[in-house]
């Protein structure tokens, strides 16, 4: 029973990062209509600046956490005035297209120059060690990727759904002419809004960091999982990409415990019987 | 729903003799490579390709149906022959429709959950099945995890070809492809072609005509399914082994990029695409991951300067269907 | 007329010399480096199994002898069709002899199937499986440096005598590190020790929490990690956040090159035991290969086990070629002849080529330092035991090999 309580409290671990990243890939498709699938390698981004920041800047993990999902916000800004606003109006899977062709260049290139083995990151000094709660033994570091990823999740769903900002954001997706009409500047908003869904991937990396090898290849298989995770929940509302996150994190620690075996399918598997049982995926609307 | 292909031309006869006579052209080059000095297991491996991309382009060109996990296919009908000619010892054309029947069985039921939503979903959906797949096989025994299946015998075909010599495998292959390429020419151009293109067009509107698109997609699924499985098999004699790279995300890519280079929805374009991105993959090998960054660069530019692909434009320029 | 003659008689001087060319043609040779040179492998392998390659033909001292050696080398971005083309191509058009390095399994294996086809010449160095000279041993290959077997034996062996005498299993779930498992499994068992249990995690997992809190649960002595590359660093990694190592149990790394100890640091590998049987600092002989290596390196680093062996292995064909006095391209012959003579190079000591294709010579256990006790930027290993060539290796009874049936 005790090394089922450690299980789920590490389900939670991972659950964090799945949560993060269907959050930022829910809040850029609201707005641009765009599956983004160079999310994974935004999220390796980040973990790089991360690296860079301490060895070449020395400049520490506190700072990484505001400066890498600004930084790689930036660049991903960069990405939308020059790509994809090109693409308005277009079948939506030419945004796939873009994107999955944008994920190889960036993965291509850090590979080309940091190889494939990758680069270490050590925990910052304030949350090394661990505490013994009894039932396991918890790094510090580990709790605090839970509690921190949950702050900024809860974050983001209360500025998308309870602040004015998060009132145009939603407006100006159901109806952008209408909103434009409002005198709002719709596509600065579009661009601000992918800036901040890449800056969500960027900060998941950088929070993984020290517990990966900072790798370029760290977030191809991720996001693989990430979209199974968003056909499950839909991405039809903040909240339930959060929830949807997290849950399915905690479903993979327990597989790992119960059947490990299945543990890297057990997300396609669920995906699977959602498909089959509600088509329209656990929050409702269909795309 | 915008079309993915803006200049759909009706099927005229002229339109038809165009396509015959590039076809009769492509079919008479091919015929004459293994004289030319020409590489030819390059050719081969470009030909399992094509037909490979074709098959996508059924889905994509002309259902709007864009799969992202293509690859699962080409892998599950590669470790089914191969494993069917080196641990059952079947002939090689036993070999082939097992690997075909087991990649159609497949495509039922992926298709099955994957026509369950539209557009991107479907993409995302596809890709997950396939990376399901990858991780099976991964595991599973009889693919011998990354070792992959090796020293596939190629045997003789129906007792009289002898499939070990070069220039007898190039032409089963070839004639492989073109039967493969004929049959996707004739679905596309019969009138379950046209309900898929109207399926493409507008589906609520081919629903109230009372056409079951549901159906439709499922068997145009199957049948593109089939087909790219009929490559990988064909692939088996070529590489004389099956891997886990056929399985893998990164090859679903490079099928969706040879058919977006070629141009999505031409039904020569995915021929033209596999062989420039094979070539280009055989050319650059020296350059390492730089492959990696130059398809990427492909990807984007096709997506934002030539949407058409190659043979679109070339078709568009000379307003002929190819 | 004057001229007439003279073209004349300069067109026979050039048929001459051609003809001469034509007979001591059998004194030229092409090797090819098929490696990884941007992936995974390509630290370990990769550009440095090239230049590897190239300062064995330049020790060699054939050149002298009126041999013309070339050397190309090859991407196989770890894709065995692509490896197979590369191969095929090189025999066919760019009439390559020799085949050397291949890192990667599934791609060595492919590439094992052409050569012999081609009747070349193969020396793998830079793959794992045991396969290249079990079930499809060829008699045109010969595997240098390393393979699961041994790592599995000299690790267990050494390791149970040191009195770790309790184990649990971090294994990859598929073949190779099946075969990892098993085979450190029967030799542990052998030498009196006990597996008190195991778990088999995907391949490529980002999170092993949850297999590192079963290992802790299981209080065993060692945990073995029966996988490889990214898998074996972020576990080592994440053992040291679980403070697995500062708990008392040991980490033991199946398969681990110098390249991953640089890319974990030794802050977190300090500890670490595993198996190479190449490392810089062993002897005066590997330091002074190793200080004229890394001066052309790109990034100075010291050669690995991998490109060691590449040189090794080189070495020794060079010795056959010269035993055989030229005609280098039966390559079935040529190996035959690798077979005869006893291995002793500077590198990897004395040893066998076995009818099998192995290359047997010693093995070496090792310690990771603690970041303290280390000198200089590649000063990572201490030495704890030795495991003679002769008892590393699947012993020739037990090689599923073919050619032994004979």
């Amino acid at each position: 029973m005790q090394a089922l309580y450690a299980q789920l409290l590490v389900g939670l671990i991972n659950g964090s990062f799945y949560a993060l990243l269907s959050l930022g890939l829910a809040v850029i498709f609201g707005m641009l209509n765009i599956i983004n699938f160079a999310h994974g390698a935004l999220y390796m981004m980040g973990a790089f600046v991360a690296y860079f920041l301490l060895n070449l800047g020395g400049i520490n993990y506190w700072w990484a956490l505001i400066i890498a999902p600004v930084v790689v916000g930036i660049f991903g800004m960069i990405l939308e005035r020059t790509m994809l606003q090109w693409l308005a109006g277009l079948d939506h899977l030419y945004g796939l297209l873009l994107t999955f062709g944008i994920a190889l260049i960036v993965q291509g290139v850090f590979q080309n120059y940091f190889g494939s083995s990758g680069l270490p990151y050590s925990i910052p000094d304030q949350l090394k060690g661990g505490v013994n709660l009894g039932f396991m033994f918890l790094p510090i570091y580990r709790g605090w990727v839970v509690v921190f990823s949950l702050v900024v999740c809860l974050a983001t769903w209360f500025l998308i759904e309870k602040t004015q900002l998060g009132a145009y954001l939603r407006a100006a997706t159901e109806n952008p002419t209408l909103v434009r009409a409002f005198g709002i500047n719709v596509p600065r908003m579009i661009t601000l809004t992918y800036g901040l869904g890449v800056g969500l991937a960027a900060l998941a990396g950088v929070l993984s960091a020290p517990i990966n090898q900072v790798r370029p290849l760290m977030g191809a298989d991720l996001i693989i999982v990430v979209f199974a995770v968003v056909v499950i929940g839909g991405m039809g509302s903040i909240m339930g990409s959060i929830i949807t996150g997290f849950a399915l994190g905690v479903i993979e620690g327990l597989t790992k415990y119960f059947y490990p075996e299945a543990s890297n399918t057990v997300v396609f598997v669920l995906m699977v019987v959602v498909l089959l049982v509600k088509p329209t995926g656990l929050t409702g609307r269909a795309a | 729903m915008s079309a993915l292909t803006d200049d759909t031309l009706p099927m005229t006869p002229r339109a038809m003799r165009d396509e015959m006579i590039v076809f009769a052209l492509m079919a008479a080059l091919l015929a004459v490579v293994p004289f030319t000095g020409i590489y030819p297991f390059f050719v081969m491996q470009a030909l399992c390709f094509a037909l490979l991309a074709c098959a996508f382009n059924l889905l994509i060109g002309y259902g709007g149906l864009l799969s992202f996990g293509h690859a699962m296919f080409l892998g599950t009908a590669g470790y089914v022959s191969a494993h069917a000619l080196k641990v059952w010892g079947l002939p090689p054309e036993l070999g082939i429709v097992v690997g075909t029947a087991a990649a159609a069985l497949l495509g039922l039921a992926t298709g099955y959950i994957s026509i369950k939503r539209q557009g991107i979903y479907f993409s995302m959906i596809t890709l997950a099945l396939s990376q399901l797949l990858y991780f099976l096989y991964l595991q599973a025994p009889f693919t011998h995890g990354e070792d992959g299946i090796q020293g596939i015998p190629q045997g003789h075909l129906f007792g009289i070809f002898d499939l070990s010599k070069p220039l007898v495998l190039y032409y089963v292959v070839l004639v492989g492809f073109l039967a493969g390429f004929l049959l996707i020419y004739r679905a596309i151009n019969s009138p379950f072609g046209e309900v898929l293109k109207s399926i493409r067009e507008n589906e609520p509107r081919a629903i109230s005509l009372g056409y079951k698109t549901d159906q439709y997609k499922l068997l145009a699924f199957i049948l593109s399914g089939t087909l790219a499985g009929f490559a990988g098999s064909l692939k088996v004699f070529v590489a004389q082994n099956a891997s886990l790279t056929d399985v893998h995300w990164s090859m679903s890519g490079e099928i969706v990029l040879m058919t977006l280079v070629g141009g999505l929805g031409t039904i020569f374009g995915p021929v033209v695409g596999a062989f420039v991105i094979i070539a280009m993959q055989q050319y650059l090998a020296g350059f390492g991951q730089w492959v990696t960054v130059i398809q990427g660069v492909i990807f984007v530019s096709c997506v934002l300067l030539f949407r058409r692909g190659l043979v679109g434009e070339l078709a568009h320029l000379l307003r002929r269907s190819l | 007329m004057k001229n007439t003659i003279s073209a004349l008689l300069l067109g026979t001087a050039i048929a001459l010399s051609v003809a001469s060319i034509a007979s001591a043609d059998d004194k030229v040779v092409k090797i090819g480096v098929l490696s990884d040179q941007s992936g995974l492998y390509a630290d370990l392998a990769g550009p440095g199994s090239t230049l590897a390659a190239q300062m064995a033909i330049e020790d060699s001292g054939l050149k002298a002898k009126g041999w013309t050696i070339d050397l190309i080398s090859g991407d196989h971005q770890n894709k065995p069709d692509i490896g197979t083309t590369i191969a095929r191509q090189w025999f066919d058009v760019d009439k390559v002899d020799t085949v050397v390095d291949v890192p990667n399994s599934g791609v060595a294996l492919a590439v094992n199937n052409v050569v012999k086809e081609k009747n070349g010449v193969y020396i793998n160095s830079g793959a794992a499986t045991s396969d290249l000279t079990n079930a499809q041993c060829s008699p045109n290959t010969v595997h240098w440096t390393y393979d699961t077997y041994m790592l599995a034996h000299a690790t267990g062996q050494a390791l149970v005598k040191a009195g770790g005498d309790t184990w649990f299993f971090l294994t990859a779930d598929y073949a190779f590190g099946a075969a990892l498992e098993r085979d450190t499994t029967a030799v542990v068992t052998a030498n009196g020790g006990k597996v008190v249990g195991g778990v088999k995690h995907p391949l490529n997992t980002a999170d092993f929490s949850s297999f590192l809190l079963q290992a802790q649960a299981s209080k065993a002595k060692i945990i073995g990690l029966a996988n490889a590359g990214g898998d074996t660093t972020n576990s080592i990694k994440q053992a040291a956040e679980f403070g697995i190592v500062k708990g008392g149990q040991k980490l033991a790394a199946l398969l681990l090159f110098l390249t991953d100890v640089k890319a974990i640091g030794l802050e977190t590998a300090q500890g670490l035991n595993f198996t190479e049987t190449f490392y810089w600092d062993l002897n005066d002989n590997t330091r002074a290969f190793s200080k004229r290596f890394s001066a052309r390196m790109k990034n100075s680093a010291p050669p690995t086990m991998v490109q060691a062996g590449v040189y090794a292995g080189l070495m020794h064909y060079f010795k056959a070629l010269e035993a055989l006095g030229g005609n280098p391209h039966d390559g079935a012959k040529v190996v035959a002849k690798m077979k005869t003579i006893p291995t002793d190079d500077p590198l990897f000591g004395k040893g066998e080529v076995e009818a099998n294709g192995r290359v047997t010579h010693d093995a070496y256990l090792f310690e990771v330092k603690k970041p303290s006790e280390s000198k200089g930027p590649w000063d990572f290993y201490t030495l704890v035991g030795t495991v003679p060539g002769n008892q590393a290796f699947t012993p020739l009874d037990k090689s599923t090999c073919a050619l032994l049936k004979k």
